[in-house]
């Protein structure tokens, strides 16, 4: 390694160090005492160890190209060419495959509509516009049996757009309520504030998983007869109740944070509670909690994944479902890969757009 | 009184067990300038924030231009929208700019267009000479410019009693001054019925009418200024000025 030289021209020639800049920068970053040294030279074994076998996993031993299965076995790295054959599956599930330019224009109409919502221009009454064109659009596409387009029913839904379905709603619900809640939790009124503590306590006291199980198994057995309620529809409320219980505590604490003052301020012009609330409180308490809400966001895109228990076809399950090909067989990780990088790419997306909007929004100084 | 436009008869208040107000008996004239003083603890904040409800008294009546305080809160955001109040720390919204802190009260409670709720404000902010400041934020502001702002923004509702807080004892003593200049003016100007909250013994001789001082929550003495000063009565009061006059 050449790290060792240079440990030894330290004893020799110490000047050297300060002389050259990025020698300098060497010295005082990476190995300014023993401890650092250490960690330094474990990092750097580290990283040996493991990326030049990834790259060539999957860059240089990769394949793209190859047109059957057998081919794809005689590859030592990656055989993307699996999700080349398999990504419309893996996308859009069991959608029927003609059909599947209308999960594909639903999922761009849900990404572009989520993307204007970030634009701080559209944040007034044009944005609720977008959403209902949006939704309605996507539901026409997803559903069909409207201008000419075949029904499907949402049994068949599965893949990304499912996903996407899934975590758009359950935020744009669970979030207001989740402020509901936040409110009525510090609400002087002893009865809003028992129903507010009792629902936050039990919904947190329960796993996702068991919200969904009752909601699929359980909740049909308290219905009357005749009443059932779509199986995809019931999920996604057990999602945006449970989101909604663990963001109601967080913004709950943003809420605390806010000073006596502002209130005092508010009050004494007069403004009433829900004015007060609305312009001087939520806009502050809102924009302290941005780094944990966003992570509650992330979670509960992730979290969605869990709705294959009760069988319905996100895109992990539309995953697993192109394991299941017996000439296929065997290229999990490939597939993995794949749709950790689809949910890598809208989480990292989330993250990074919650700290421009850190950053846009600071008036302090 | 009848043209009393602020009258507390036996106010008493608590904080738990602790009287923090006893026997108030207060009346203000329209127009009238009045400061309060006192030692820290005597009651002198918390009976001015009576007026307004941001504290709740427990015994006793207290009316504003004729309307008791009572827990109907319809009826108490009628009088703030009567009563402007300064505080110690000012409390501006540090989200909004000093321009929209101005005109939020007028468009919100007062329903005054926007254009005409900006065009007062400039005014406003003309009048505590900081119009230049109207883009910015309050958190880019220094002390005493704030609370010019926060001058601004309650005479932006109208209010007919401004009430002060303690208005200059969170400030640099350098900014003090620029503070005491706006209220003064203010006094001078308009006639505003004015309830200070105050140790600035130079601003109370300068316009107050009278001088009230409090000790334990109870009025001890009251005067005008010249008398309050020169010949104080009680010697509790006597031994409050010795403390506080160098």
């Amino acid at each position: 390694m050449s790290v060792a030289p240079h440990v030894v021209n330290t004893s020799v020639a110490p000047g050297v160090w300060s002389r050259i800049p990025a020698l300098h920068w060497l010295r005082t970053q990476l190995f300014s005492s023993p401890l650092n040294t250490l960690l330094t030279l474990l990092t750097i074994w580290l990283l040996l160890a493991t990326v030049p076998a990834m790259v060539d996993w999957v860059f240089l031993n990769s394949a793209v190209t190859a047109t059957s299965a057998q081919e794809c076995r005689k590859v030592t790295g990656a055989c993307w060419a699996v999700i080349v054959e398999k990504h419309r599956l893996i996308l859009f599930g069991v959608y029927p495959y003609e059909e599947q330019w209308r999960p594909l224009v639903a999922t761009l109409l849900l990404i572009g509509v989520i993307i204007l919502s970030g634009v701080r221009r559209f944040w007034n009454l044009s944005l609720l516009v977008f959403w209902v064109t949006a939704l309605t659009g996507a539901a026409v596409l997803m559903w069909g049996g409207v201008f000419g387009l075949t029904h499907v029913e949402n049994s068949r839904w599965g893949g990304l757009p499912l996903t996407l379905m899934l975590s758009t709603f359950g935020i744009a619900f669970a979030f207001p309520l989740g402020i509901v809640l936040a409110l009525g939790r510090r609400s002087n009124m002893p009865a809003i504030k028992t129903i507010c503590i009792v629902y936050i306590e039990l919904i947190r006291g329960v796993p996702l998983i068991s919200l969904l199980f009752m909601s699929a198994v359980m909740l049909p057995l308290f219905l009357p007869e005749g009443l059932t309620i779509d199986k995809l529809l019931r999920a996604q409320v057990a999602i945006i109740l449970f989101a909604a219980a663990y963001m109601a505590e967080t913004i709950r604490g943003g809420l605390q944070a806010i000073p006596k003052g502002q209130f005092e301020g508010a009050d004494s012009l007069g403004l009433t509670y829900w004015q007060q609330t609305r312009l001087i409180v939520l806009p502050q308490a809102l924009k302290i909690v941005i780094p944990p809400l966003v992570g509650l966001f992330i979670a509960l895109f992730k979290d969605t994944s869990l709705v294959v228990i009760i069988g319905i076809f996100d895109l992990t399950q539309a995953a697993k479902a192109a394991l299941v090909d017996q000439a296929w067989r065997g290229f999990s990780i490939e597939i993995y890969v794949f749709i950790s990088a689809i949910y890598f790419v809208f989480c990292y997306s989330m993250s990074k757009y919650s700290q421009s909007l850190e950053k846009r929004l600071a008036t302090e100084h | 009184m009848a043209d009393a436009i602020i009258s507390m008869k036996d106010v008493n208040k608590w904080f738990g067990k602790f009287q923090v107000l006893r026997n108030i008996n207060l009346e203000v004239t329209a127009g009238e300038r009045i400061v309060i003083c006192g030692p820290s603890g005597s009651g002198k904040s918390t009976l001015i924030r009576c007026i307004n409800r941001l504290e709740e008294h427990q015994k006793g009546r207290i009316a504003v231009e004729g309307n008791e305080i009572t827990n109907d809160i319809r009826q108490v955001e009628a009088i703030r929208r009567d009563v402007g109040m300064v505080f110690q720390h000012f409390n501006l919204f540090p989200h909004l700019t000093v321009l929209q802190n101005l005109t939020l009260g007028p468009i919100w409670v007062l329903k005054t267009p926007k254009a005409e709720a900006e065009a007062r404000a400039m005014e406003y902010l003309e009048r505590v000479r900081i119009a230049e400041q109207a883009g910015k934020f309050p958190g880019q502001l220094s002390g005493g410019q704030q609370q010019r702002v926060a001058i601004a923004r309650s005479l932006c509702m109208d209010p007919k009693v401004m009430l002060f807080d303690e208005p200059t004892s969170a400030l640099d003593p350098e900014m003090v001054k620029e503070v005491l200049e706006v209220m003064v003016n203010l006094a001078e100007d308009t006639g505003m019925t004015m309830l200070v909250v105050t140790h600035e013994m130079g601003f109370a001789r300068k316009v107050a009418d009278r001088v009230i001082f409090m000790d334990e929550g109870e009025i001890i003495e009251q005067n005008t200024p010249d008398a309050f000063f020169d010949h104080p009565q009680n010697e509790r009061t006597k031994l409050f000025l010795s403390q506080i006059i160098h």
